[in-house]
């Protein structure tokens, strides 16, 4: 008991958690401080639409925070991590849809509207328990978790590292999505699950809930950061960067090399299954879009672009990049493209650690000259 | 009231006719006009002799007419006592050209028009003249399809003249056609031997035939037919197998021409190339501009687009090569990450320039149709020559890459960088010259891709994922793996289609890559040596 809590208070003893808390907080504060005291019209009000927005970054931001844990701190890059955020969406999703009961269009007490309107007489199996939150915040955990597991298990005995384990995690989330898509699974097929009314009794349209959501989504990215630091600061942690660095070595040394690659992806899937969970409240739609390649490899560019390895980048790049797609989407949706294009070239071509790493070069230069730091872990 | 009116028309139509015809025809069509005159009777009786006259007379017109007597739309005007036929009876007023001279007559009032009526013994008796016309064309292919046609539609009035055209036939395929559709009705009739001539024919007809004759109460003709229907199945099953093998290697093919420019870029050099479904689609696009550019001739615009699609795709090839690959040399997550966002600005480039909506390209005559194998049997040209096509780029690409300087030097930088270098390779421009061929090769696949599926900006993301799974699964760095990887995936999908339905066919595809990774990480065929250990 007393190992573990050391274990896991390692994390508030650092700087940069501190720092990084510190700031997080403060502006979970502020914001709900500017959306309650503030009165409506005021220049300094922040809209609850504004909150909502604010609250999908943050859960965002947990996605970015668990794929950084694995591609930063064990050197796999996952281009199916969308697969494990959408996987935790679909579980929230099945409990709110179950919270519907008679509410829905067709007034069914059990079955969703998308069952009544293709003509099912029952609950698929697996539809079961989802009227439990406990079940199903559960599920939230133990979905995305089982699959990396499995999925782990077989990639990481097997040796499957580099490149080969990126495109068969980007086969994996494909071929979810097509499965989610066809109406058979009983998922609600390319419309999703959608129509959600209330969350543990609360509504989910009152600006009291969507408050609550967001400052949630700021908790669980507190603890997923924290839970993160601590594994990476741990003895298992370091092992891990010794897998990412030098995989055989390490295995040569006498490390259980793929023992540490499935607990870490594990742990990695589920925070990104959390993530997705708190996103399906806050949009109110959970659909295969998410599982989408693309999606996947975006989630890679926040990394990228915040700096991987660093965890607070990671959330600095999946706010970043968020907030560009908002505005870009608003003023010019042709231009998105065009500029999420450009900087993944960017990003990788001229900027290879991210904003940490430009933020880290410029305090080194400042500390101690012109002394060039050995660079660490930088290729793959 | 209405046969006096029409017969006063008749008789004013008569004399307005003999009075107007000779002045107003140029050249009086007298046997013509008085074919159609016969029709012109209150008798269908008479009416039906008159049809037999008309299909007798060998008037180069007379089959037009039976046509339109059959559609209602052969008319007479209520004054003029032309004949005309009716090209649209939609509205008020019909556009119609004269039976006779088919010269176009504008448009006339349905109200001064009289239709020739027929009834359904007339209507039958048409549908069977009009086949047996059909029958009697100069045209072998005509021939065949009115014998086609025939068959399970042959009435016990038509056996007599079937039997006369059989006996007088040229073509073997016309006489086989026309003796199976005289058994079919001879087994309707219940006569057992009329199963012999029907056995191992794949048509449709055919087999209902025979199928209602094996429910019969006749014992003998059910043992028959019940006999022949199993030999049939199994032909049958044969032919349904041919299928899904042609279906299959046809969609492999399609993989194996995606994938075995990356088989280059990824295989060879070691460069993830994400943007290399773009390249595909620029390849398509390029198509699509040389039919702009030619409209009319899509044959010569596809010809001219294999050269155009490889330099086009190649181009952006090196500019993608030049622009963003070369700067991260040894970092392939990193290279993955900025192809893909090439890849973004390719599509959006394409859906800015030139439409988010996709485009068609038409295939040209030659390509389109099928090779009829036989009737349970036929093979869509198009895919037949993509699948030749395939196997052609394929062949060019081995022989370039074992034959010519530049594979001999592209080998070398693979296996040995350094060592290549100070044997005076100039590496750089190998690698620039590697991922051009590459890229070029993936514009080829757009060519070809442009005349099965549609060309939209999405094309290329639509294959990126498979391309990439033929690489791996046949083994990374070998093209032998790629072919053989692709053509087999494209079968296993197709074989599994009929039960799985497309999507999980798809889905069970990727599953079995994910798996078949975990046992061999390194594809079916994996490379030995030095080479492996890259």
């Amino acid at each position: 008991m007393l190992a573990s809590r050391s274990w896991l208070s390692r994390p508030f003893r650092e700087r940069s958690t501190q720092i990084f808390l510190g700031v997080l907080l403060a502006a979970l504060a502020v914001v709900t401080l500017l959306n309650l005291i503030v009165p409506a019209g005021h220049p300094l009000h922040v809209s609850t639409y504004t909150v909502t927005l604010l609250g999908k970054y943050l859960s965002f931001a947990l996605l970015a925070v668990a794929l950084d844990l694995v591609w930063g701190y064990l050197g796999i890059l996952s281009l199916g991590h969308g697969a494990f955020f959408a996987l935790g969406g679909y579980a929230m999703g099945m409990y709110l849809m179950r919270q519907i009961g008679d509410r829905g269009v067709y007034g069914d007490p059990v079955l969703p509207d998308f069952m009544v309107f293709l003509d099912w007489d029952s609950l698929p199996w697996y539809w079961h328990g989802f009227d439990m939150a406990w079940f199903a915040f559960l599920m939230v955990l133990l979905a995305p978790g089982l699959l990396a597991l499995v999925f782990g298990f077989l990639a990481f005995r097997s040796r499957v590292t580099g490149v080969y384990l990126s495109i068969i995690t980007q086969a994996l989330t494909f071929a979810l999505m097509l499965a989610f898509f066809r109406n058979e699974m009983g998922f609600g097929g390319n419309n999703g699950l959608t129509d959600f009314k209330e969350l543990l009794g609360f509504d989910l349209r009152s600006d009291a809930t969507r408050l609550g959501l967001f400052l949630a989504s700021g908790v669980a990215l507190a603890l997923g950061y924290v839970l993160c630091r601590a594994i990476v600061a741990s003895k298992l942690g370091r092992v891990s960067v010794a897998c990412r660095d030098a995989e055989a070595r390490t295995r040569f040394i006498g490390y259980r090399v793929e023992r540490v690659q499935l607990f870490v992806f594990v742990v990695s899937a589920m925070l990104a299954g959390v993530a997705g969970a708190l996103y399906v409240p806050q949009v109110g739609i959970i659909n295969p879009g998410e599982f989408s390649p693309i999606f996947s490899i975006e989630v890679v560019l926040w990394v990228a672009l915040g700096g991987r390895g660093t965890l607070y980048g990671a959330v600095i790049g999946a706010l970043v990049v968020n907030y560009a797609k908002t505005v870009f989407t608003g003023v010019m949706p042709e231009a998105w493209l065009f500029a999420l294009g450009g900087l993944f070239v960017v990003v990788t071509v001229l900027l290879p650690k991210g904003v940490a790493g430009l933020l880290a070069s410029l305090r080194r230069r400042r500390d101690d000259g012109a002394v060039e730091t050995p660079a660490q872990g930088a290729s793959s | 009231m209405r046969t006096i009116r029409s017969l006063v028309q008749g008789l004013l139509c008569l004399i307005v006719v003999s009075l107007a015809a000779p002045a107003a025809l140029a050249a009086p069509d007298d046997d013509g006009r008085a074919l159609l005159e016969a029709l012109d009777v209150d008798s269908y009786a008479a009416k039906g002799e008159a049809v037999t006259a008309i299909a007798d007379s060998g008037h180069p017109q007379s089959r037009a007419w039976l046509e339109a007597l059959l559609d209602g739309k052969l008319q007479r005007q209520d004054d003029g006592g032309r004949f005309v036929v009716v090209l649209a009876n939609r509205g008020r007023h019909w556009p119609v050209r004269d039976a006779l001279t088919d010269e176009d007559l504008g448009e006339m009032s349905r109200r001064d028009l009289d239709r020739i009526g027929i009834n359904n013994a007339l209507r039958g008796q048409l549908q069977n003249t009009l086949a047996l016309l059909d029958l009697h064309a100069p045209a072998v292919s005509a021939r065949r399809e009115a014998a086609r046609d025939l068959l399970g539609e042959v009435s016990p009035s038509m056996v007599e003249p079937l039997n006369g055209l059989v006996e007088n036939e040229a073509d073997d395929e016309v006489r086989r056609l026309l003796t199976q559709a005289i058994a079919i009705q001879r087994l309707e009739q219940g006569d057992v031997g009329a199963v012999e001539a029907l056995s191992g024919s794949l048509n449709t007809s055919v087999r209902s035939a025979l199928s209602a004759a094996a429910r019969s109460d006749d014992a003998a003709l059910a043992k028959a037919a019940t006999e022949a229907l199993a030999g049939i199945e199994q032909k049958q099953k044969l032919n349904d197998g041919i299928q899904t093998l042609y279906f299959g290697l046809s969609l492999g093919s399609v993989l194996v021409l995606a994938a075995i420019g990356l088989a280059i870029t990824f295989g060879v050099m070691g460069v993830i190339n994400m943007a290399h479904g773009e390249l595909i689609m620029l390849g398509a696009y390029t198509t699509w501009g040389m039919q702009q550019l030619l409209p009319g001739q899509p044959g010569l615009a596809l010809v001219l687009s294999i050269p155009a699609g490889f330099l086009v795709a190649a181009l952006a090839g090196i500019v993608i090569e030049r622009s963003v690959i070369q700067f991260l040399k040894g970092r392939p997550l990193e290279t993955l990450l900025a192809t893909f966002g090439v890849s973004l600005i390719l599509q959006q480039l394409v859906r800015t320039l030139i439409s988010p909506l996709n485009r068609t390209v038409v295939s040209p005559e030659w390509m389109s149709g099928s090779l009829m194998i036989n009737e349970g049997l036929s093979l869509t040209l198009n895919r037949l020559f993509v699948l030749g096509f395939a196997l052609l780029v394929f062949a060019g690409l081995m022989l370039v890459m074992r034959r010519t300087r530049l594979g001999l030097e592209v080998r070398a930088v693979t296996q040995n960088r350094a060592m290549a270098r100070s044997m005076g390779i100039r590496a750089t421009r190998v690698d620039i010259l590697t991922f051009a061929l590459g890229s070029g090769v993936a514009g080829l696949a757009g060519v070809a891709l442009s005349q099965l599926t549609n060309v939209g900006p999405n094309l290329g993301q639509n294959y990126i994922i498979d391309s990439f799974m033929v690489v791996v699964f046949g083994g990374v760095g070998n093209l032998w793996g790629t072919l053989v990887a692709g053509l087999s995936l494209g079968v296993i999908n197709q074989v599994l289609e009929p039960w799985a339905g497309a999507v999980l066919a798809k889905i069970l595809v990727l599953v079995f890559i994910i798996l078949f990774i975990q046992k061999r990480p390194r594809g079916l065929f994996p490379q030995k040596g030095r080479a492996a250990e890259g």
